[in-house]
């Protein structure tokens, strides 16, 4: 082995040069995935973009492809978002604070934190399956905005119950050392210290989930969602006291990407122009609620320092 | 209202603390009651998949259900092979993989190994988005510009085939495969790298021989994540591969997935308790025990090969 010679410039040179082939390999990658993502963006914006005016916003769907709109699906899918965060949100945060501030190490603690990442994985359809068995049959709710809410507040809640115990767990142990030693009790602890120092991480969170939510189509289907409604669930206003009511929750809806489903499904052309003017509805809607998590969670990172 | 003197308050009997102290568990019964709930969750999919599939194999055996050749449930004569529904979902999720991992793996390796933070912080978040898009637009983007696209190379390519949803469903998983790998890699220590560096390694050595081997944990977890993403995937197969079950694993044909029939079957008007009802629920039970499987296969992986440093 004494001949072996230690170090070889052409052997580095070819090394340096494997380096940059890769580099620039990589580089390729990265771009195949942002240059699809622009096309479908292009693609798109020049069909549908179009066909958005305040008609197209404000009717209902129909089968003449010009006089259609989305009236319905917007009012729907705004309906159904709502649903979903009242039941997603507290459950989710409940589940996060016991999680990484109660939970004792024991089996029960780590049979629901696999079981957290295991319902990450599960395909979204057998939500939905699940759903049309126990809350449209069994509890009967119906084919209903209440069922729609339920079904993708189970669905979005392991991204509201990690993302919490992330938040959480960025908070450092002298806070909370500090407020025992004051003598507050761990509810106190968490509810002066733990939850406002985290809100931002948590906002981050629920804002991820509705937008997950918003684009959701095969659950919603599963459960029956119809795909031509041509009515808004009842007004939550009303003339006599108490002036509001939740009737609604109970009324059969339609949501913005089952509408879109629907228009791309058909053979027209004049349909596929309409799914697209959905589609950048929808695409914007998702783009922006990410958009504002990406932006909360970079500007609260830079505010606080531990 | 006059506050009680600290030495009261300090005695454990005090009603106050009495009462601070029930308080305290109810709240910590119902924060666990709220944990616990997600494991609810998973049981009822569980139970239900199973109890709503038994009704069905009271009418269909065993052995027709994994050897009949044709799926059929909704015909006068009705056939009922999951074959032709698993050779789907089996060859979209092929063509998303082949796809998705060398792609997310070697993105991943970039924005750990090569890129700076600035670069990684832009770069990251703008990935994600691909995640993020509706899966019914991915599906528009499938039919009515992939397949066209497509059509330019393979003029014989029918409207709907698996070749595009595969693909648009690879695009779909790329970020899922990457962020997860991504942060795998570049949780090994950093003295593992320099030791690769001072012995004259390559950046690019130093990542598949050294970083990459030490991750491998963490990067199995990626990879079942976006296995299981396009096993589950519905929308795009739905819209862009045409919903007739079909037993080819040629990828330029139209077929239908698992996803794809139980939202064929959704669209229609089924009575409850029809065969018809039952066979969406066998169809999601299949679903669930291919990616259960999956998921036990990452976690045996997952320790075997955990490194603890």
């Amino acid at each position: 082995m004494g001949e072996r010679v230690v170090f070889d410039r052409k052997e580095l040179s070819r090394r340096q040069l494997k380096d940059y082939i890769f580099a620039i390999m990589s580089l390729l990658a990265l771009g195949f995935g942002l240059i699809t993502l622009l096309l479908l963006i292009i693609d798109l914006a020049s069909t549908g973009l179009g066909r958005i005016d305040y008609a197209f916003m404000t009717n209902f769907p129909s089968r003449m492809p010009e006089k259609a709109g989305i009236l319905s699906a917007w009012v729907g899918s705004l309906c159904v978002m709502f649903t979903t965060a009242l039941a997603a949100i507290p459950l989710g945060i409940a589940a996060g604070v016991y999680l990484e501030e109660y939970a004792p190490k024991n089996w029960i603690t780590a049979i629901i934190e696999l079981n957290i990442v295991n319902l990450a994985g599960i395909p979204s359809i057998t939500f939905g399956l699940m759903a049309l068995s126990i809350f449209v049959y069994k509890f009967g709710f119906g084919q209903s905005i209440l069922t729609a809410g339920l079904t993708l507040g189970l669905l979005v809640l392991p991204i509201i119950i990690v993302t919490t115990r992330e938040a959480l767990r960025t908070i450092p142990s002298t806070i909370r050392e500090a407020a025992f030693a004051m003598g507050a009790s761990r509810w106190q602890v968490i509810q002066h210290h733990l939850l406002p120092y985290s809100t931002g991480g948590i906002l981050t969170g629920v804002i991820i989930s509705l937008s997950r939510a918003i684009g959701e189509t095969a659950p919603l289907i599963t459960i029956g969602a119809l795909t031509f409604i041509a009515f808004l669930p009842t007004s939550p206003f009303t003339e006599e006291f108490p002036f509001v009511t939740i009737q609604w929750i109970k009324d059969p809806f339609t949501v913005l990407p089952i509408q879109m489903f629907n228009w791309v499904s058909r053979p027209q052309e004049e349909f596929h122009v309409n799914a697209a003017a959905a589609g950048v509805i929808l695409l914007t809607l998702t783009l922006l609620l990410n958009g504002a998590a990406i932006y909360i969670r970079a500007s609260f990172r830079r505010k606080i320092k531990w | 209202m006059a506050r009680p003197k600290l030495a009261e308050f300090t005695s454990a009997n005090h009603p106050v603390r009495r009462i601070r102290r029930i308080k305290e568990l109810l709240i910590e019964a119902v924060l666990f009651a709220a944990a616990a709930s997600s494991v609810f969750v998973t049981l009822g999919i569980v139970y239900i998949l199973v109890s709503e599939s038994l009704p069905f194999f009271a009418h269909v055996s065993f052995t027709e259900f994994l050897t009949e050749r044709e799926w059929t449930p909704l015909f006068a004569e009705p056939k009922y092979g999951i074959l032709p529904l698993l050779c789907g979902t089996f060859l979209t999720t092929v063509i998303a993989l082949l796809l998705a991992i060398p792609l997310g793996t070697i993105i991943a390796t970039y924005l750990s190994e090569y890129a700076n933070a600035r670069a990684r912080e832009i770069l990251k978040p703008i990935l994600e988005l691909l995640a993020a898009v509706p899966t019914v637009v991915y599906g528009y983007f499938a039919l009515l510009f992939v397949t066209p696209l497509l059509q330019k190379i393979m003029p014989n390519l029918p409207g709907f085939n698996v070749l595009a949803a595969g693909l648009v469903i690879g695009v779909m998983i790329i970020p899922y495969v990457s962020s997860l790998t991504e942060d795998a890699m570049r949780a090994v220590p950093g003295y593992l790298r320099e030791a690769s560096y001072a012995v004259g390694a390559s950046r690019m050595q130093t990542a598949f021989r050294v970083v990459i081997p030490a991750a491998f944990s963490g990067i199995s977890s990626a990879y079942i994540l976006g296995i299981s993403r396009a096993l589950g995937e519905t929308m795009v197969v739905a819209i862009a591969a045409g919903m007739q079950p079909n037993l080819t694993l040629n990828p330029t044909e139209p077929a239908a997935t698992i996803t794809a029939f139980i939202v064929q079957v959704s669209l229609g008007d089924l009575p409850h308790g029809s065969v018809g009802y039952q066979s969406i629920y066998v169809a999601g039970l299949t679903l669930l025990i291919l990616t259960l499987t999956f998921n036990v296969i990452g976690f045996a992986l997952r320790k075997r090969f955990r490194e603890v440093y």
